[in-house]
């Protein structure tokens, strides 16, 4: 149980949701400069093959229906990662009519990154409090989103129209 | 005795599979002038993945794909000679057994893929058999020369042949047809700028854009086993007859080569790749049916 929870954290696999202008710190982050290879994190081209979800700042109402669907279609265990302000609390985008405010309500999420735009120190430091938090088994994130999956169907259900666009 | 044999090579095989893309993680890191990650670091990436939950299924055939791609792998690697011990099967033609053994990997992955019905992967496939066209027959072309010298299919013999001398070895006696074959091993690998296959900026990974979880580790041990087996397919018939020792080293020299031209170059498109292999690599080849026929 302690090999493999050691294993998981030491070998994150991205899926980088690049919604707005978070996808700009990732480059950086990635080559040589800081070079988050090292720590074993490496982007993934698909959700299947991921292990963190990489929400990179604002999300639309659009975008956030591809977001959960990209979640779900995620292999357990899975982690989730918000990046950014608007992810916390709507940053800049906090009145908009078609931006989501609070990331939690419709996902769990892990770690946030605060910041605007947070520098890569502050992203690989997220990466690190994970693995962490992985390895103490405190990263439970997709065990609540199975637990209360009604909780989170409800808040996605208010927020997306379903009547109009069908269930998710 | 003969069931041991196979488990160990097949366990020693996988680990040093493992090992060398570990070290060509931090080769191509290098490279780039960053740190990259630990040696062990693809250990730790199938033993992740072999802890995951089990992942959506899309049919049989979808979960059987990578495990015919394993099995497949694992029945090639039994014909290959490591070293100069016998291989598990050896009899006189199993190059072509091998070299049909060699496809049954990439079809099931095909076959696996096809059930995805991912529209990514279906590119992925149609790409991969179009190489295929393209560095197989460049591959016998440039094996040729030494099956009509040395009179025999029959991979061991071939290896033996060579030992002794540094003039004996293939790669010394058919230097264009040697060239031509590490250019196929290259696309075999599915090295850049031959990675059309996979493309993961592109495609999505093809194939593998449906497998996740446990899928994408067997199928991290099918890669790693296909390593060995395809440089060492060019080890046995231009550089054979070594020690096994030596035989891991050179496959792993020749590996480190093809990762260091991946890492410095681009993507061809797939018909640019294909007609790539039928001018440079196949005059080459035909170059050194020429001279020895003179």
């Amino acid at each position: 149980m302690a090999i493999k929870q050691w294993a998981q954290g030491r070998s994150l696999w991205l899926m980088h949701f690049c919604t707005g202008c978070g996808a700009v710190e990732l480059p950086p982050t990635m080559t040589s400069r800081f070079d988050m290879e090292r720590f074993g994190i490496a982007p993934m081209a698909t959700p299947r093959q991921a292990d963190v979800l990489l929400v990179t700042g604002y999300l639309t109402v659009k975008t956030l229906k591809r977001v959960i669907r990209s979640y779900e279609q995620m292999i357990d265990p899975k982690y989730v990662i918000g990046f950014g302000s608007c992810t916390v609390n709507g940053g800049m985008y906090y009145d908009s009519y078609n931006v989501i405010n609070h990331l939690d309500l419709y996902i769990p999420v892990d770690v946030y990154v605060a910041g605007c735009m947070p520098r890569p120190e502050a992203i690989i430091d997220a990466f690190l409090k994970l693995r962490q938090m992985i390895v103490n088994g405190e990263a439970d994130g997709w065990k609540k989103y199975r637990e209360n999956l009604e909780w989170y169907r409800k808040n996605q259900r208010k927020i997306l129209d379903v009547d109009k666009w069908g269930l998710l | 005795m003969f069931v041991v044999k196979a488990i160990l090579t097949a366990i020693l095989v996988i680990i040093l599979g493992l090992l060398y893309g570990g070290i060509a993680r931090k080769v191509t890191a290098r490279v780039h002038r960053r740190y990259g990650p630990p040696f062990y670091q693809n250990f730790i990436d199938v033993l992740k993945l072999f802890s995951k939950r089990l992942p959506t299924s899309h049919g049989v055939m979808f979960e059987l794909g990578p495990v015919m791609a394993f099995g497949g792998m694992l029945v090639s690697l039994m014909f290959l000679p490591v070293g100069r011990g016998n291989p598990l099967f050896t009899f006189e033609g199993d190059l072509f057994v091998l070299l049909y053994l060699i496809v049954v990997a990439p079809l099931g992955l095909a076959l696996g893929a096809g059930q995805a019905s991912n529209p990514n992967a279906t590119i992925g496939i149609a790409r991969g058999l179009t190489l295929m066209i393209g560095y197989e027959f460049v591959f016998f072309v440039s094996v040729l020369p030494i099956i009509k010298d040395m009179h025999t299919v029959n991979l061991f013999r071939i290896a033996m042949a060579q030992s002794g001398s540094l003039s004996s070895l293939n790669a010394v006696r058919y230097p264009f047809s040697f060239a031509a074959a590490l250019i196929s091993m290259h696309a075999m690998l599915g090295e850049k700028p031959f990675d059309q296959t996979v493309a993961p900026h592109e495609i999505a990974s093809g194939p593998m854009v449906e497998y996740g979880g446990k899928f994408l580790g067997l199928l991290q041990l099918y890669h790693a086993i296909a390593i060995i087996v395809e440089t060492g397919l060019v080890v046995t018939f231009f550089l054979g007859g070594f020690s096994m020792p030596v035989f891991f080293l050179l496959t792993f020299v020749l590996f480190i080569m093809a990762v260091i031209v991946n890492t410095v170059m681009p993507r061809f498109r797939i018909f640019q790749a294909v007609q790539f292999f039928f001018l440079l690599p196949l005059v080459l080849a035909v170059i050194n049916i020429i001279i020895n026929a003179g």
